[in-house]
């Protein structure tokens, strides 16, 4: 097996990384780096468990090579919450019960953060359209739009 | 069948950083290698094993496959590293080709349309791709880099069968070229998937009209259907309909059901044949009366 060795940066961390030229940047960020929140669901980029931010933007991590990512600057769940407060969209659907199994929320709460960053007053279609890559099969995402709402307003 | 498993088999990754040394790399490693560059196509069918390569070429560092520029001769230049999110929302392509913004909104979701890219949905080849058609309608030019240098290749000649292309060991699309629209035009794209956004299309029908002198009919129509067909395809005979005739709503009606005539579906999981055939007919009515409302204001 070929390996490159990568350095990019990791919710703030700069990371030096050796990676089989076949590992993606999902299996990096929670084998290599222990960084767990990021969720396996599909591996087909449909269920969007796996998104990152890469470069500001969300992707499907399981649909990226970690090779490709040297210089990259990636945001995990785990790199929202800064000195240990949540941001209010985590707060909001904390409380709005938009968490029930919690396997789509971290994916989701990237794609909605990306959302709002690009679209601070989203319409409730775009706000549909945003997450329409990540797969909810417990709340029915009611609350989970409320939730992103909520944090608009 | 959805391999869930994360990893992908054994391979390497290789980028090089010129278009002589990918075609080489290429042409040397004829059927084991294979140039990606949002993977968003082939990393699903390396986990399902459908593809097998020893080699991803990563072609995001060659020169040229990350333009995207409009030229008011040339018209519009997309880069095969140019992601569909950056197409939907360029200013020139909203102003010039609102069609192509359109087309490439309607791929699968935000996170993969960061991945994804307009040459990759046309390399793969696959009956379905959202963007072809329109690309195709407007009269896409592909520019591809060979071990013999560069060449163009017209879209309408570019699909031979599923997955299958005119292109050789040592190609590498560089970007694709679509001439500046004709005047007044006004097009669309008519995606049925299984839910409103986010799916495959089940058919894909595009539609761009325009004012044109050397028609009887006063206007040219162009119709390419997607997912109907072992390749994307234009329904000539449809198009020729509506350049003859006086358009109204029965010759409409009338180019619609050529449209149906001319498609050859299968019945496959997300629908049969038979649908596929009365949806074609349907969306391509709806999209021909949308387009000409717009067109006859």
């Amino acid at each position: 097996m070929n390996y490159s060795t990568i350095t990019l940066t990791v919710n703030d961390l700069v990371e030096t990384v050796d990676v089989p030229q076949n590992m993606t940047l999902l299996q990096m960020i929670r084998e290599k780096l222990s960084l767990t929140g990021t969720k396996n669901g599909c591996s087909a980029g449909e269920c969007g468990a796996c998104t990152v931010l890469m470069n500001g933007e969300p992707v499907n991590s399981c649909m990226v090579l970690a090779a490709e990512c040297d210089g990259a600057e990636i945001v995990t769940v785990e790199g929202l919450a800064k000195g240990g407060k949540l941001t209010q969209l985590q707060d909001a659907i904390i409380k709005s019960g938009g968490v029930q199994c919690g396997f789509c929320t971290p994916g989701m709460l990237i794609s909605a953060t990306a959302l709002l960053k690009r679209n601070a007053h989203p319409t409730d279609v775009e706000i549909r359209e945003a997450i329409v890559g990540n797969l909810c099969r417990c709340t029915g995402y009611v609350r989970i739009v409320d939730a992103i709402k909520q944090t608009a307003k | 069948m959805i391999n869930p498993h994360p990893g992908l088999p054994e391979l390497q990754y290789v980028k090089p950083t010129s278009l002589a040394e990918a075609s080489k790399f290429l042409a040397e490693h004829e059927g084991i290698a294979r140039p990606f560059s949002g993977g968003t196509d082939n990393f699903v069918r390396l986990r399902d094993g459908v593809l097998k390569l020893d080699y991803l070429v990563d072609v995001k560092g060659l020169e040229g496959v990350h333009e995207i520029s409009f030229d008011s001769k040339k018209g519009l230049t997309i880069g095969a590293a140019v992601n569909m999110n950056k197409v939907a929302s360029n200013p020139e392509i909203l102003r010039h080709y609102p069609n192509l913004a359109e087309a490439a909104q309607s791929v699968a979701s935000y996170q993969l349309r960061n991945r994804a890219t307009v040459i990759g949905n046309i390399c793969n080849a696959s009956p379905a791709g959202d963007t072809i058609g329109t690309c195709m309608v407007l009269g896409g030019v592909l520019r591809v880099h060979g071990i013999q240098g560069f060449r163009d290749v017209p879209l309408s000649s570019f699909f031979l069968a599923p997955g299958r292309t005119v292109l050789k060991p040592g190609d590498v699309v560089v970007s694709i070229t679509l001439p500046v629209p004709p005047k007044g035009f006004v097009g669309t794209y008519k995606k049925l998937g299984r839910n409103i956004i986010g799916d495959l299309s089940i058919v894909g029908v595009t539609v761009m009209g325009f004012p044109s002198k050397d028609a009887p009919s006063g206007y040219q129509f162009r119709i390419a259907l997607a997912s109907v067909a072992p390749v994307p395809f234009e329904a000539l005979k449809a198009e020729a309909v509506l350049s003859q005739k006086k358009i109204t709503d029965e010759v409409i009606t009338e180019a619609a059901e050529s449209a149906m005539q001319a498609v050859t579906p299968i019945d496959d999981v997300r629908g049969s044949a038979r649908y596929r055939k009365f949806m074609v007919r349907n969306l391509t009515r709806e999209a021909l009366t949308e387009v000409w409302k717009k067109l006859s204001k």
